[in-house]
């Protein structure tokens, strides 16, 4: 399935997920008004030593950061070069030292865990229209159709690769949201014929 | 861009906002595979959040211009949610987590807006093409 969590258990897995967002939360507002870089070098070494301490894949999962560094060195340059370099080094390493600590949290608690914290928000919010049970189907249909929907686009690419070299057209893309859009038509109808009405089958999620 | 044009603008910017929630939640949906809570935290978290925002006014620009033929009419909802928008919302996140002034971020951004139109132009092209293939597609001209 498409988890996002550590395999092997550690001490923060057995964390309780509430204490383990609190703790997030007050972190980042204690971490912002920080203007020593000294500071968040130790914060940032002592983050790396936790993810050193979860071996191999907690290393591993360092690597997840990459795409985020060109943004990183841009912001890092900009403020360097306007406000000097401890400006510059601040700022870029507390959105490391955020990103780290956010991404601590979310690889040691699982889905299920972070979904029965935030139940109390939604009962919080039934008056204004939210129904924790839609709610719940809604984030199942999500996870249900992601490999549904990336199988067939991987079908027509497959089709398209084995007729020609060519890079795949957008006309490949329209006719695939076209027949996506139908499955999810077919899908509302579905859940409609199940005694869910109409306003909670509009969830083909699409990331565009 | 898509979602708003073809769901229409509340349930274009509903269905962005499940999207976006099942990502902190941890699915890694993101490009590259990124998920979790810590995108929150990054400097690029506007143009995440903007994605809300943006798919509303893409619908929204969409149904009003429900004269127009298919094509133009989503250029126009893909550049005004997607670009305007959506740059707004990228912006004020980036002098909000970077700490950047206005200036600077808008420098920092406009790099990417060249790249933003070619997307906005094959957004107008898929949804053109899938409205003539299927043409419940698009709720607002079905």
């Amino acid at each position: 399935m498409m988890t996002d969590g550590l395999a092997p258990q550690t001490w923060l897995h057995r964390v309780p997920a509430g204490v383990k967002l609190v703790g997030l939360a007050l972190l980042s507002v204690l971490l912002l008004p920080v203007g020593d870089w000294r500071i968040l070098a130790g914060v940032l070494a002592m983050i790396a030593m936790v993810y050193a301490g979860f071996g191999r894949v907690g290393i591993a999962r360092l690597k997840l950061l990459r795409p985020l560094l060109p943004l990183l060195v841009v912001v890092g340059g900009v403020q360097a070069a306007s406000a000097g370099w401890n400006a510059g080094a601040v700022v870029t390493m507390r959105l490391l030292a955020m990103l780290l600590l956010a991404d601590l949290v979310s690889m040691t608690t699982t889905m299920s865990a972070l979904m029965e914290v935030l139940a109390p928000v939604f009962r919080l919010l039934r008056p204004f229209g939210v129904n924790p049970r839609k709610m719940a189907l809604a984030v199942a249909l999500v996870l249900r159709f992601v490999p549904v929907l990336m199988a067939r686009w991987r079908a027509r690419e497959e089709a398209w690769k084995a007729r020609t070299h060519r890079r795949i057209p957008p006309r490949l893309v329209a006719a695939f949201v076209a027949d996506i859009l139908q499955l999810a038509d077919r899908v509302a109808e579905a859940l409609d014929a199940r005694g869910f009405d109409r306003s909670a089958a509009d969830h083909h999620s699409s990331p565009l | 861009m898509l979602a708003g044009i073809i769901l229409g603008p509340r349930h274009g910017a509903l269905a962005v906002l499940l999207f976006l929630f099942v990502v902190l939640l941890g699915v890694p949906l993101l490009s590259g595979g990124r998920g979790g809570l810590g995108v929150l935290f990054g400097p690029s978290v506007g143009f995440l959040l903007g994605w809300v925002p943006a798919a509303f006014m893409s619908g929204l620009v969409m149904a009003r211009l429900r004269t127009l033929p298919a094509f133009p009419a989503a250029l126009v909802a893909a550049i005004t949610g997607g670009i305007v928008v959506e740059y707004a919302f990228g912006i004020l996140g980036l002098m909000a987590m970077a700490r950047m002034n206005l200036q600077q971020a808008l420098v920092a951004s406009a790099v990417f807006v060249p790249g933003d139109l070619l997307k906005a132009l094959a957004t107008a092209f898929v949804a053109e093409a899938s409205h003539r293939s299927y043409p419940a597609a698009i709720v607002s001209r079905s």
